[in-house]
């Protein structure tokens, strides 16, 4: 077997050594009723070619986003990745290292956290952010409970603009605790009124901005009525590339930042893994959940970094840590640092200049389609059409899908419960989508309609 | 003309290989490019909403040769499994294979949307659906909930399917969970964040659950025990099935802490033992890559009781194909306790997972636990006579030592796993479990070789040697000698936090100001 390397004579001289006469003896403590003497009754190993073919049978079951026009996001946007992230990402020092316990053989990954850490902050316009979380729905559920620790206080209001996953994630991380949470109802036309519902009892308010339903907001005044009341805003962000073109939460007075960092660098694949963005004040950070890369110098006075402020960590302080998170999304990370350094401050502003672009025109070629409207006046590259009275947003779509066009997400797939999202379709537009691809996708929808 | 150089060292600071390298923000220049992109359409009237963001953003420029290197030069700053042994008890690192990169890389399954009509992506599902009916199948276990994304995630999803099964059987006041003084960091943690209580179990003299004081402490506000087992001493919990069964009797479940299943895969099924519940490290027993600390997955595995309980979304067979049930009311009477995470769990680590599932095989695995555990017991032989092994009998898949054998040399575990570092080698887990004075915790894996082990013990040997000559503590506490850079100060890093990079910073003395 390819990846064992005891021949069958290193094992009887180590066994030799160790002075058992067989490997049964080691394991002499399992139980005898549930000790298993021989293989069980599953397939046997494979050599390469064979599980190649099995997986690309599987693959081909499928239909990938590049073999269709493709105008899918709803909190995971596919956008074009630079050959060199990939290429960079499979180096086996980044790939096949452990957490970077041991500082002085892990600066490469500590150095890129510190650098992701930056990047993090400067986009979301905060002082800082850790180095990731498993997603941007459990950055949203930590971001939750952090508030309540932060104020003391117990109830999260969730915004109906906030995508469903996180709305959920958020609501089970709280059901088992004192922490409460005041749901809006979904929110496609960007109506609800968050500031109302602001009182002395609240933690924080989660909003999402640009909004899952596409709406943008300048979030100032909301973010001035929670701090008027001494709770704190937290704002999600779906698509990182938005913020090089809209303004950073920071700059709109948010307390705590959360986003899915998936957009740059890691691709669809299938919604995971992703990354957890979480950022925040300096006030906060010895409050803040996840770990965090720190600068320090080494004995000869060298610059150098290492895992830092581990006291609020689960390994340290178990029950009363700030969250039982043992890990980050180290690898996604850093494909993400990656493609936003490749971007830079240049090539963000221009893909999200090129994305936003792309979401007008096909916002202007949808108006072909009778009786269909795009239903918040302000978006960036993803919007909620209405689709027409009488019509299943999630029939289209089938049919569509029939047509070989993946053509969005039909918003009752997230709340079936909701009548008046039945025709509501949610489409994104991004730098992958040629004039072509959009003009397939407005024929078809005509056709299915 | 005269210039300044140094007479010992290189100018440049660099030493061959080891070459200095500035942050990203220190390498760029406005107006370069990493990437090309078209010009954006013309606009005519943008739909920001006022919004529209006001100056730079304060990202730094760069050409793609500049990020290649950049990169590279990060990456040889690492120590990997690809480097060199890395024997770090409790984390399995072992060989992660190529074909699993490939695998996860084919664009039928990377390019996948999770919100793609559910006919467009049956082979993702059935990806998904596969890789189930192993766990299953190795575990003994009738369900698995596949979308915790970690070990800790997993902990916490077995611990909300014990609370939401309590709640909906009246027996909500069972809030206090038992854990062993040994279990990681993370049970207590997970335990608190489902509104328990942890309530600490002693250890006997041999390193395994005092039993007596497990009973001693269940009772009718008991909602389940944590037991990791193998536990984090590396030794199997030889009263495993009294302790379930002591359990159950008292109304309680048993969660195993499967952080180690990469010892037992294929010799035991979990089931047998009586657990009912048990996240799975698909980046340690299944070998997908760690990455530097993540991604990985923690699919958890629950018994008849608590499957209906299992979190959204899950997939199941339906008629024309498989299906994903992403609500409740689709969920067929089942009672998930929500939802942990977006989308459909690990997926890509998913696929890595299958791949090398798939490459070994039932004789595979079994073969790869029985070489894990010989590897151990190996090491443990050869060392022994040297070190001071914590308990008598054989280990599991890893090798427990304290620092007895350090005792009056002035030599710390510490300072003995920085000298490892000048010799080439990752350190063993240092410290942990806390229940061992200064712990050395030793994981071979399977997929080292008997060659590899013999020069490690060589190495360990002399250490152990050099430590105890008594005139060398010196030399220990200043290694690693030969690292891009030495011992790090832990304290001004947490003291004076310097969490980001600042425009203006200096870069050398910033940490020091």
């Amino acid at each position: 077997m390819r990846y064992l390397p005891h021949t069958d004579a290193d094992r009887r001289h180590m066994l030799r050594a160790i002075g058992v006469a067989d490997v049964d003896a080691l394991f002499r403590d399992v139980p005898d009723s549930a000790r298993l003497d021989k293989p069980l009754d599953l397939p046997r190993h494979q050599g390469e070619m064979e599980v190649e073919r099995a997986f690309a049978r599987m693959a081909m079951k499928n239909l990938s986003a590049g073999c269709a026009p493709f105008f899918i996001g709803a909190g995971v946007y596919r956008h074009h990745i630079p050959a060199a992230v990939d290429q960079l990402l499979t180096r086996g020092e980044f790939l096949t290292s452990y957490t970077p316990y041991q500082p002085e053989v892990s600066q490469g990954t500590l150095q890129y956290l510190f650098e992701f850490q930056t990047q993090v902050a400067i986009l979301t316009g905060m002082d800082v952010a850790n180095a990731s979380m498993y997603d941007g729905a459990t950055a949203c559920a930590e971001a939750a409970v952090m508030a309540c620790r932060v104020t003391k206080r117990r109830k999260v209001i969730l915004s109906g603009s906030l995508h469903p996953h996180y709305r959920s994630t958020t609501e089970t991380a709280l059901q088992y605790t004192d922490m409460k949470t005041d749901l809006l109802a979904p929110d496609p036309m960007g109506m609800e009124d968050l500031i109302g519902r602001v009182d002395s009892q609240t933690a924080c308010v989660i909003v999402q901005n640009p909004g899952f339903f596409g709406g943008i907001k300048d979030l100032t005044p909301l973010a001035d009525a929670c701090h008027a009341d001494g709770a704190l805003l937290v704002v999600a962000v779906a698509d990182p590339v938005s913020l090089g073109l809209v303004a950073p939460p920071g700059a709109m007075g948010a307390d705590i930042v959360v986003g899915e960092g998936q957009s740059l660098g890691v691709g669809l694949g299938f919604g995971g893994p992703g990354l957890g963005l979480f950022a925040t004040r300096d006030r906060y950070v010895r409050q803040m959940p996840g770990r965090l890369a720190g600068q320090t110098a080494d004995i000869d006075g060298k610059r150098g970094y290492v895992l830092t402020l581990s006291t609020r960590e689960q390994h340290i302080r178990r029950e009363k840590a700030t969250s039982n998170i043992c890990t980050n999304s180290g690898l996604c990370a850093l494909a993400f640092t990656m493609h936003l350094t490749l971007l830079g401050e240049t090539g963000l502003t221009r893909l999200a200049e090129i994305n936003h672009a792309n979401a007008v025109r096909l916002e202007q070629k949808l108006r072909r389609i009778k009786g269909a409207r795009v239903l918040q006046r302000s978006y960036f590259n993803e919007f909620a059409l209405y689709l027409g009275d009488e019509v299943d947003a999630a029939v289209v779509v089938d049919r569509l899908a029939d047509k070989g066009v993946l053509g969005g997400v039909p918003a009752a797939r997230f709340y079936p419960d909701y009548e008046e999202l039945v025709p509501v379709l949610i489409l994104a537009a991004t730098e992958t989508n040629s004039e072509s691809d959009m003009d397939a996708l407005v024929a078809a929808i005509e056709e299915c309609l | 003309m005269p210039e300044s150089f140094p007479i010992s060292g290189t100018i440049s600071g660099n030493r061959a290989l080891q070459i200095e390298e500035p942050l990203i923000f220190e390498l760029g220049s406005d107006g370069r490019l990493g990437v090309d992109l078209p010009d954006p359409a013309p606009v005519d009237e943008d739909r920001l909403a006022g919004c529209r963001r006001q100056g730079r953003i304060g990202l730094p420029d760069l050409s793609e040769p500049q990020v290649v290197r950049h990169y590279t030069r990060l990456s040889q700053k690492n120590y990997g499994i690809d480097t060199g042994f890395y024997p770090l008890g409790s984390c399995t690192m072992k060989h992660n294979p190529r074909l699993s990169e490939k695998m996860a890389r084919l664009p039928g399954l990377a390019d996948l949307h999770p919100f793609q009509p559910q006919k467009t992506v049956q082979g993702a599902l059935e990806v998904i659906d596969s890789l189930a009916g192993w766990l299953k199948d190795l575990t003994g276990m009738p369900a698995v909930a596949m979308s915790p994304a970690a070990g800790a995630h997993g902990e916490w999803c077995g611990l909300m399917a014990i609370r939401a099964y309590h709640e909906d059987h009246g027996q909500g006041h069972r809030r206090r969970v038992l854990v062993p003084e040994s279990a990681h960091g993370t049970n207590p943690a997970s335990a608190a964040m489902c509104g328990f209580t942890v309530d600490p179990i002693p250890a006997r003299d041999n390193g395994r659950v005092d039993v007596d004081a497990l009973k001693a402490k269940l009772g009718d506000d008991v909602a389940c025990i944590m037991v990791t087992n193998p536990n984090t001493c590396g030794l199997f919990e030889d009263e495993i099935i009294e302790i379930a069964r002591a359990t159950h009797a008292a109304g309680a479940f048993f969660y195993c802490d499967g952080a180690n299943f990469n010892a037992i895969v294929g010799r035991v099924r979990v089931a047998d033992l009586g657990v009912d519940t048990m996240h799975i490290n698909l980046h340690k027993t299944f070998s997908t890559p760690h990455g530097g600390g993540g991604p990985g997955a923690g699919p958890t595995v629950l018994s008849d009781k608590l499957a209906p309980y299992a979190p959204l979304p899950f997939v199941v067979h339906g008629e024309g194909g498989l299906r994903l049930v992403e609500h409740v009311a689709e969920a067929g009477g089942a009672k998930p306790f929500g939802r942990m995470k977006g989308y459909h769990g690990q997926f890509g680590v998913f696929v890595r997972a299958l791949a090398y599932i798939m490459s070994m095989g039932s004789d595979g695995l079994r073969q790869a636990s029985t070489d894990a555990v010989l590897n151990a017991n190996y090491l443990l032989a050869r060392l022994s006579d040297v070190l001071t092994p914590s308990f008598d009998g054989p280990c599991m898949h890893e090798c427990l030592f304290d620092d007895r054998f350090l005792k009056d040399t002035g030599v710390t575990t510490l300072d003995f796993a920085k000298a490892m570092i000048d010799e080439g080698y990752h350190p063993m887990t240092m410290y942990f479990p806390l229940v061992v004075h200064g712990a050395l915790l030793m994981e071979p894996t399977e997929t080292e070789s008997k060659e590899t082990l013999d020069a490690f013990v060589e190495v360990v040997r002399g250490l152990a040697f050099k430590a105890r000559s008594g005139a060398a503590a010196d030399d220990f506490k200043s290694a690693p000698r030969y690292t891009p850079r030495r011992r790090l100060d832990e304290t001004l890093a947490a003291r004076t936090p310097v969490l980001r990079w600042k425009p203006g910073a200096n870069a050398t003395a910033q940490a020091a100001e």
